[in-house]
């Protein structure tokens, strides 16, 4: 098992004839992904040569969605057009939608996730992440796939570069899945979704979970986890040397007043029982005792 | 992007919510003019991003333009709070009957805007919300949705607005939503929104902030950038397209890729560096995922710019990066550089084509470079050549 993605996605990439989307795409087959399409308007019914597989372009997600049976959508659309991707996405009814796209206006975030929440049919992960992979079953997203292999850790960050440094401090262990949610002031898929989600898979022991300054979404983790998740997690939380009121490369990534603070964040997780590291490396020992290995 | 006073007033105006004359001045002679044109009495209000102006003397009523003159005088130049004046803004004096407050935000905790009306206002709403949390309406409003007449009429009631003023109220909060929605404000707050003797409604005082990732579509937002207030360094390294921010009291200068590990190479850092008499970073710089030579030379002579810098710390994990192509960039930019690189650079590669990336910066035998194989073992010695 794993948790939202497994061997049996079958994924359509919206921007897959842009240069991101391209490279991106082959990076996913090459992976193992089940690339069965993409969508970019106007192109429909051209197609795509990927390192020997043709891949069919649509102009709509709800084409792709019929024609290919496609669960999983994955957005390489540049910020200008990526609400009117994602918008299609939800009106076509795709179950995932996995919005790679960093810079989008928090208004078109705001107005896709309310969207997303009225038409209660589309899970949306990011935007602002690298999207998620349950190594050696499938990968949706730019997560290099050669890290880490399959094994009991679930992991959940807000960053890319940190969801890649603990795979690779914990390779030989190995992940169920691996989610990067996004470090934009509005995602879709938080913390919380991904702690319940690990909480009720089986294949997942033990759970990283990875923060960093700005609003409140850790926090609201660790009552969660003081409720509903009996699995041993452990914590890293980014931003303890941020000054007030800068964003630190994260659009979401910025201290306000005394809010949002990592010394806030990092209290909460451990008040709720959560083994929170001082480096990325001392988190990954953290996991290693619990698992003993 | 947070706006000044006379900015935000002059967004109200432009999107038709009631606001009394302004004009904005950088001598006391300009406000001296201002304050003629307007005629009568004025309010000198400096114009900073801070609060608690009002207490620190930085508003100040004038009866006349000399007086406005004389007060412009005396605000422009003072230091708030570690900020100092560079601008007043004239304001025509009204007289108030009542302070309400009413805000649009955008509100993390629930991804969704949140609207917030009191008529508490004038006084800091967070203290408003905390000792009498039942004179603070928030109202929830979906980013589909908005705020049509009749939800901001709802909000009006919910808030308990007296009924003479309950109508301007209502049209002040839709008007504030299209400014709110079409400028890609993540805030707009008024504070105090004002009942004036002659019964209407006017925004006396307001707060904006704007989105800087819908710049693209808001090509007006560009003017109002405060170019003046801006650290050197930033400005050099947002002209190279580089995310750089200037951290107080640092030395080690630091490079890596994606936001939440550079960000934890700083706290890494820190903790490295109490070992070594308390040495601390000195910067953020996200190179980003495709580190070429150039972004690498870039950021290295921003951050060798920087007189604080002691040493210098490259991090980078290969993701989608090779680490030969960010060991290729480091080499070629010391090149670029030449003389100008003066300080010791501690580099730590780690994931992706390692060996080959190690094994480049290994044949450079560069002077000034060396080489770490963990992230903790690279912020202390960053920490340890610093001090030295």
């Amino acid at each position: 098992m794993s948790i939202f993605i497994n061997s049996a996605s079958k994924i359509i990439v919206q921007g897959m004839t842009g240069s991101e989307g391209t490279k991106h795409t082959r990076r996913m087959l090459a992976s193992g992904s089940k690339v069965v399409g993409g969508v970019t308007p106007g192109k429909g019914g051209q197609s795509v040569d990927i390192d020997g597989t043709s891949l069919p372009v649509f102009n709509t997600v709800a084409e792709a969605m019929t024609a290919t049976g496609a669960n999983v959508s994955v957005v390489f659309v540049p910020p200008k057009f990526a609400k009117a991707a994602v918008i299609d996405a939800i009106d076509a009814k795709m179950p995932l939608v996995v919005v790679i796209t960093e810079g989008i206006p928090v208004h078109d975030s705001a107005f896709f996730y309310a969207y997303s929440l009225q038409k209660g049919t589309t899970q949306i992960i990011g935007p602002n992440c690298p999207g998620l992979i349950s190594p050696e079953q499938s990968n949706v997203g730019i997560i290099p796939a050669d890290i880490t292999k399959r094994g009991p850790i679930g992991l959940v960050s807000k960053s890319g570069t940190l969801t890649y440094q603990m795979m690779y401090e914990l390779r030989d262990i190995g992940f169920s899945t691996a989610v990067g949610i996004g470090g934009d002031p509005v995602i879709g898929t938080t913390h919380i979704d991904c702690l319940r989600a690990f909480q009720d898979d089986p294949e997942t022991t033990a759970i990283v979970m990875i923060g960093e300054i700005g609003g409140d979404a850790e926090e609201r983790a660790a009552a969660f986890i003081s409720e509903y998740v009996t699995k041993p997690v452990v914590g890293y939380v980014a931003g303890f040397t941020a000054p007030e009121g800068k964003t630190m490369g994260h659009a979401g990534a910025i201290v306000s007043g005394s809010s949002g603070t990592a010394q806030a964040k990092k209290d909460a997780l451990e008040a709720a029982g959560v083994k929170v590291g001082q480096t990325p490396s001392e988190t990954a020992q953290l996991m290693r005792d619990i698992l003993g290995r | 992007m947070d706006l000044y006073e006379y900015q935000a007033r002059d967004l109200f105006e432009k999107h038709n919510v009631p606001v009394l004359q302004g004009a904005v001045a950088t001598t006391a002679d300009q406000a001296h003019d201002a304050a003629a044109k307007m005629g009568g009495k004025v309010v000198v209000k400096a114009q900073v991003k801070v609060g608690g102006r009002g207490k620190a003397g930085g508003v100040k009523l004038a009866v006349d333009a000399n007086d406005a003159k004389e007060k412009a005088g005396a605000i422009l130049g003072m230091d708030i709070k570690g900020h100092t004046v560079h601008k007043v803004m004239i304001a025509q004096a009204a007289p108030i009957v009542d302070e309400y407050y009413v805000s649009i935000l955008l509100d993390r905790s629930n991804r969704t805007f949140l609207v917030m009306a009191s008529v508490a206002g004038g006084m800091d709403i967070e203290e408003v919300a905390h000792t009498a949390p039942e004179k603070l309406a928030k109202v929830p409003v979906s980013a589909v949705d908005g705020i049509s007449l009749a939800k901001a009429t709802e909000i009006v009631t919910q808030a308990q607005f007296p009924a003479d003023v309950a109508a301007q109220v209502a049209d002040v909060l839709v008007k504030l939503w299209e400014t709110f929605q079409s400028e890609d404000a993540t805030l707009v707050e008024v504070n105090p929104l004002v009942k004036t003797e002659d019964g209407r409604v006017v925004a006396l005082d307001g707060k904006v902030t704007l989105d800087e990732s819908a710049d693209f579509r808001q090509p007006d937002h560009e003017a109002l950038v405060d170019h003046d207030s801006t650290n050197a360094l930033e400005a050099a390294a947002k002209e190279k397209g580089l995310n750089y921010v200037k951290l107080d009291n640092g030395q080690v200068g630091i490079i890596g890729n994606g936001a939440g590990l550079v960000m934890s190479t700083l706290d890494v850092v820190a903790y490295a560096g109490e070992k070594f008499g308390g040495m601390r970073p000195a910067n953020f710089l996200d190179i980003g995922g495709g580190a070429s030579a150039q972004v690498m030379a870039d950021g290295l002579s921003i951050i060798l710019g920087d007189s604080d810098v002691k040493s210098v710390l490259v991090n980078v994990f290969g993701g989608i990066t090779a680490c030969d192509a960010v060991a290729n960039g480091i080499v070629q930019a010391l090149e670029l550089l030449g003389p100008k690189a003066t300080k010791p650079i501690v580099v730590r590669l780690d994931g992706n084509n390692v060996i080959e990336g190690r094994a480049i910066l290994s044949a450079a035998n560069h002077p000034l470079v060396e080489q770490a194989q963990t992230m903790d073992g690279a912020a202390s010695r960053a920490a340890e050549l610093a001090a030295k």
